[in-house]
């Protein structure tokens, strides 16, 4: 399916110098997310926190693919980048972090545990592939109530493709051919077990031979390719042409969360390698060389991410953490107590 | 199909699952069915025979065979507003599933803080006494009820059934209905007519009396029924609870019961450690412990993993009527 369309010949993809100059503030926006969760984290101002350095160009791409109001995101622990692209404020990604009241998930979930109905965004756990089937399903209501132009975007990392109940999903999805997109963010580590530990094959698209549906690599630190691709992969289920899976190769930068220590199991040379190959400095590149943007106006997009982010901490670390009655609230519409 | 009755009619425990779940796909277009063998089969007992030709594959899902599936996508489906009913083909099947029910659909609500809910119902045939063997025959409430976020409903009798069932379509919340194999064809009723609930959570007094509290749920309730019948005879008048909900649980009923009679005898097929058995037995003493003038005493299925396929292994698991007798026995006398 998407070969063709994950060719880098593909400059911008047809894309506004405004819609590029956004992809590249949502990605410098979830790095200084990320940032901050694992600095408030070394401060001691909050317990744990888990980071997506590496991913960003797989976000943004997707998520301008994405049709905000009308395709649901279902998505796993390391899309800051994606949630912030499709809806998720960078208010609601603090609130998470500082584990808040005001947080959509009243405090909760970890960081980074989405939930946002009114922006399309289903609710996760943190059990790895288990949100798949929920995919599967709701694109089985969409086409059931014959709901025409929409589709579900699933994502998840390597680790995911090993688990059973990801390829029932795949599988289920294939076999009705639902309005599904499974985007395989590889970041090459399932917390300390290399890619290589997890599977035989050097590409997870391989995988989509098994269900018989079209299955594509890509670099995922180029962002306009993964663009191309998700975007393709989304129409083509939105018009009934059915699920696909897309592969989006990267390299997970951080520990897998502020408990971690990847020093245990990886090099720091392997780390630098692939920092080379960083997606936000590389996008930031094409959009001077495209001319959509000027060193002057990125230095000024620095400046104000990082002061949005500053405002934002402050404001959201004054602000109360739930009251211990709400631990009771919304375990049943109605009463939690076991005996009636 | 006419399966929707006009007046009072008298059916079995497994046409009941069938009619209640025809009127449920009859009258609210968001409901479904899916699971193994539940299309042109028809499920493995039949209760689902003919919904394909009338309700169209879009309704009435044949599943790849993967349980964790069923219950993943029908959870998709609740947290986009549909109504699924999931089908385990049998409870020994649940386990793979078990992540999707304890994990995934009990804590939707409250891990979302209620921006997204699971209205889904799993309906699955559960118990012994039918030569299942090790995988047909298990019953798999206490894996389950310890979980906040989940309801459990374990009806016994026909009408019971079609209150409760409708209920748990409606319920805004995950429910795991649990159909005694047993019962399915064994056990008949009154069924009234019309569109009907019976609230999660209400147990129901099946035979009054005054010296004894029995409380069972499932098959066990109409072997307790016979015992208590026969115990009249000798003069002894024994109360038959049938629980029919597990969770929520209704200790209001058995509360005022147990302060009537000032006895309880718990029975269950179940295994008896950390069985139900054993959450009504600690209830009872924190709540009426000066009220008992004998201890509880709890009748449960054997501690081991299954029962067996010979027929000596499977009686000497099941709970026969006699050792209920023999129990309400020791315990009136005592």
């Amino acid at each position: 399916m998407a070969k063709a369309m994950s060719a880098p010949a593909i400059e911008r993809c047809g894309l506004s110098d405004e819609q590029l100059r956004w992809m590249l503030r949502t990605m410098l926006l979830a790095r200084t997310l990320d940032n901050r969760g694992f600095q408030l984290n070394r401060q001691g101002k909050i317990p744990f926190a888990t980071g997506s350095e590496g991913h960003e160009g797989i976000h943004v791409g997707a998520a301008l693919a994405f049709r905000r109001g009308a395709d649901v995101l279902v998505p796993y622990y390391r899309d800051i980048g994606l949630a912030l692209g499709v809806g998720v404020e960078p208010f609601e990604a603090l609130a998470s972090m500082f584990a808040r009241a005001a947080d959509n998930s009243g405090g909760r979930q970890f960081p980074n545990h989405w939930t946002k109905k009114s922006s399309g965004i289903l609710s996760i756990s943190s059990i790895i592939a288990a949100q798949c089937s929920h995919a599967v399903g709701a694109a089985y209501a969409m086409r059931y109530r014959k709901e025409e132009g929409r589709a579900v975007l699933c994502t998840f990392g390597d680790g995911a493709t090993s688990e059973g109940e990801w390829h029932e999903s795949v599988n289920f999805a294939a076999v009705h051919k639902l309005p599904i997109v499974f985007l395989c963010e590889n970041n090459e580590w399932a917390i300390s077990t290399p890619r290589s530990h997890q599977m035989a094959i050097a590409d997870i698209s391989e995988k989509a031979g098994g269900y018989g549906i079209p299955g594509v690599t890509l670099d995922g630190a180029n962002a306009l390719d993964v663009y191309a691709a998700v975007k393709a992969a989304l129409e083509r289920a939105r018009g009934g042409g059915g699920p696909s899976l897309v592969e989006a190769k990267c390299y997970r930068f951080l520990s897998h969360t502020t408990d971690d220590d990847d020093r245990t199991y990886r090099t720091r040379a392997e780390i630098e390698r692939h920092r080379a190959q960083d997606p936000i400095p590389r996008f930031e590149r094409l959009l001077l060389a495209l001319g959509a943007i000027d060193e002057d106006a990125v230095a000024e997009m620095k400046r104000g991410v990082l002061a949005e982010v500053n405002e934002l901490t402050d404001r959201v670390e004054a602000l109360p953490y739930p009251a211990p009655a709400e631990l009771y609230r919304n375990v049943y519409e109605g009463s939690h107590e076991p005996w009636l | 199909m006419a399966l929707a009755p006009s007046a009072a009619t008298t059916m079995t425990n497994v046409e009941a699952v069938r009619s209640t779940l025809y009127d449920a796909l009859k009258h609210d277009p968001r409901t479904l069915i899916l699971g193994e063998d539940v299309g042109a089969r028809g499920n493995v007992f039949l209760i689902t025979k003919g919904f394909l030709e009338e309700f169209g594959p879009e309704r009435i899902l044949d599943t790849p065979l993967a349980e964790a599936s069923i219950v993943g996508v029908a959870i998709g489906m609740a947290m986009e507003g549909l109504r699924p009913i999931a089908e385990i083909q049998f409870a020994d099947f649940i386990y793979p599933a078990f992540n999707q029910i304890v994990g995934e659909a009990a804590k939707t609500r409250y891990r979302s803080n209620g921006d997204y809910t699971c209205p889904l119902v799993i309906r699955t045939p559960y118990g012994g006494g039918v030569h299942g063997a090790l995988s047909h025959s298990v019953s798999i409430e206490a894996l389950f009820y310890h979980v906040p976020g989940l309801k459990i409903v374990a009806p016994s009798f026909p009408a019971d059934i079609k209150g409760l069932l409708n209920a748990a379509i409606e319920d805004p919340d995950p429910v795991l209905f649990l159909e005694h194999k047993k019962t399915y064809r064994s056990v008949k009723g009154e069924v009234p007519a019309g569109h009907y609930t019976i609230p999660l959570g209400r147990a129901e007094v099946k035979r009054p009396g005054e010296e004894l509290t029995v409380v069972s749920y499932g098959y066990n309730v109409h072997q307790a029924l016979d015992a208590a019948a026969r115990l009249a005879d000798e003069g002894m008048s024994i109360e038959v609870i049938d629980l029919r909900s597990i969770r929520p649980m209704d200790r209001t009923t058995i509360l005022a019961s147990v302060r009537k009679t000032r006895k309880l005898l718990v029975i269950h097929e179940d295994s008896k450690f950390g069985g139900v058995g054993a959450e009504i037995s600690a209830m009872v003493v924190e709540e009426a412990f000066f009220d008992l003038d004998a201890p509880i005493r709890r009748l449960c299925g054997p501690d081991v993993p299954a029962m067996g396929y010979a027929p000596t292994l499977e009686s000497e698991f099941m709970i026969s009527t006699e050792r209920m007798a023999d129990a309400m026995r020791e315990l009136v006398k005592f």
